[in-house]
């Protein structure tokens, strides 16, 4: 399953949010998006889910058009990981996991077959097994972090779009997220998966990602390997820092 | 399980509870000769105290307690706050200001499902309105407050229409909207709301699953597959019937709603789809029990039942909200 995105333009009111945007993720592929604030990452993400409907281009996940596909269907194509919110109620981790199968058409509280086997998995993923009847008004934020993560492998969607899953996290929590969706792209049993994570840490997202894809203004302004794009001077263009990068190492010296 | 049982508990403790209800009253008649009636055995007198004064009284309280129960726990669902509920948003106040205005127009007498069909009028436009005011806003807070201004602009127009009321009948009749009660009800009155009481119980059921999803916020729940859309206008539909048909029976009740399922949430681990059930019987419990009250407190003037409701609704309301952490939305 693969998201093409093409020529998609966005505007709201006199803002041009998304121009000329193309993109491409593919199975078996780590995209970054990476950008200053503002740049349009999170509008490129919500757009491709079909959340907001493009003034101009086209948009397929898989072989239909995104905005032609039933929300359910949608779900079970692309799992989606917004930006962290704080939950309505202290529901129990296991729930929040089990929400993931919500396109499955899963009920909480009666989870059978697949439903359950999915859940389990998911949760053992995470290495967040031993928290599954805890409430989430108890964790802490690394660990809500994984709960919100295995939500959305529980969907076992061939594509994960995920917006800042790190922010907030300290650095071993950024690690232990990134991994687990590196192996959720890419698992031992074969079976390959799609990502498109919207991250601020250029180091991680070199270290993890197979592809980076650069925003400014939104427009993508390049989009290739971490070897190919990442230079000193694309991090004073996107982001106007001064920085330095040693293989795939960045060392950011300041603000231009 | 705590949670599986629950709703088979409050089942029996339902029926108790309607027993109890046709057995207390002015005329005593001992458990024997209730269940003969309840049954059609008994004597005609039994029979006719049992099934055409108190059973239906007992009945109405249920389903109205009921009604406002599952509201209250799914508009709580999809505010994604624990205070939301039919009184505290204006929608019971603007159902009874509806009946009132077709009771001051005279126009009730017209057909008996002017009334039932005007209050449920009145609910729609005000959830109508919170559901506009919702997709407008993120801040539930702006939410409720749209509700106390419609809550109290509901109050102002009553006011006005029993201040200007023609006839000491037709004032009297507008009062008993506004404090609430199931005194001489029979099964006509209940059969008049029973559709719109279904038809909302209906589309509120079939809107649980959402319910549940939209825990996780709005932007995750669209993500996991929820129509958003969908899912607000079967929310409102619902509540709207349902309120509007409750208050078509009883007038308008308050907090009923809140309190039902603050209780029931912990058992359901706070899953809203899972409340629903467990807070209309929940519901429907607590006004059949206060209505209990009001019949055998010895006042000079029956109570009531919406007064009653709201003497001890209201400091839980205020109770719930202190118990909330700052930095909720």
């Amino acid at each position: 399953m693969d998201l093409n995105v093409q020529d998609v333009n966005v505007r709201v009111g006199d803002a041009q949010l998304l121009s000329g945007v193309n993109l491409a993720v593919k199975a078996g592929e780590l995209t970054a998006l990476l950008g200053a604030n503002g740049a349009g990452k999170t509008t490129l993400l919500r757009t491709a889910l079909g959340f907001i409907k493009p003034d101009s281009g086209s948009i397929t996940l898989g072989s239909d058009p995104v905005q032609s596909l039933p929300p359910l269907e949608r779900a079970r194509r692309a799992a989606y990981l917004p930006q962290i919110r704080p939950l309505a109620w202290p529901n129990t981790v296991y729930d929040v996991v089990a929400l993931g199968r919500f396109s499955h058409g899963a009920n909480l509280g009666r989870l059978k077959g697949a439903d359950a086997e999915a859940v389990k998995a998911a949760l053992t993923a995470c290495d967040i097994k031993h928290l599954a009847q805890r409430t989430t008004d108890t964790l802490s934020g690394g660990e809500l972090a994984r709960v919100h993560c295995a939500r959305a492998f529980a969907a076992r969607a061939p594509l994960l779009f995920a917006d800042e899953p790190v922010a907030a996290l300290d650095p071993r929590h950024q690690y232990n997220i990134m991994k687990l969706i590196r192996e959720y792209v890419t698992p031992q049993s074969g079976l390959k998966n799609g990502a498109l994570v919207v991250l601020h840490d250029v180091n991680l997202a070199a270290r993890y990602a197979d592809r980076l894809v650069w925003m400014k203004a939104g427009r993508i302004i390049a989009s290739g390997s971490p070897k190919e794009t990442l230079s000193s001077e694309r991090l004073a263009q996107v982001y106007g820092v001064k920085a330095r990068t040693e293989g795939l190492n960045v060392i950011i010296d300041g603000a231009l | 399980m705590l949670a599986r049982s629950l709703t088979p508990v409050l089942l029996m403790l339902t029926l108790a509870a309607i027993i109890v209800a046709c057995f207390l009253g002015s005329t005593p008649i001992n458990l024997e000769r209730i269940i003969a009636a309840l049954l059609g055995q008994g004597t005609a007198g039994d029979s006719l105290i049992v099934w055409h004064i108190r059973f239906p009284r007992a009945l109405a309280a249920f389903l109205v307690g009921a009604a406002l129960g599952a509201n209250g726990a799914a508009l709580q669902g999809l505010l994604r706050n624990p205070l939301a509920e039919p009184g505290v948003l204006g929608v019971s106040a603007s159902a009874s200001l509806a009946a009132a205005c077709v009771i001051y127009f005279g126009m009730a007498a017209t057909s008996p499902w002017i009334l039932p069909i005007s209050a449920i009028i009145g609910a729609l436009i005000a959830t109508a309105l919170i559901a506009a005011a919702a997709v407008r806003t993120s801040s539930v807070v702006t939410l409720i407050l749209v509700g106390v201004g419609l809550s109290s602009f509901a109050g102002a127009a009553m006011s006005l229409l029993l201040n200007i009321s023609p006839t000491p009948f037709s004032l009297a009749d507008m009062i008993n909207w506004t404090l609430g009660s199931v005194a001489n009800r029979s099964f006509d009155d209940i059969a008049l709301a029973a559709p719109f009481l279904a038809a909302g119980f209906l589309i509120l059921w079939m809107s649980r699953r959402g319910l549940s999803a939209l825990t996780l916020g709005e932007e995750a729940a669209s993500g996991l597959g929820v129509n958003l859309r969908r899912q607000r206008i079967l929310v409102v539909l619902g509540a709207g019937l349902a309120t509007g048909a409750s208050v078509s029976i009883a007038g308008a009740i308050g907090f009923v709603g809140i309190v039902a399922p603050h209780i029931v949430r912990p058992f359901v681990r706070h899953d809203p789809a899972r409340s629903l059930l467990p807070s209309a019987l929940l519901g429907g419990i607590f006004l059949i029990l206060a209505d209990i009250a009001v019949r055998i407190l010895p006042t000079q003037t029956e109570l009531k039942l919406g007064v009653v409701a709201a003497i001890f609704g209201a400091p839980a309301f205020i109770w719930i909200a202190m118990q909330r952490r700052s930095g909720g939305t």
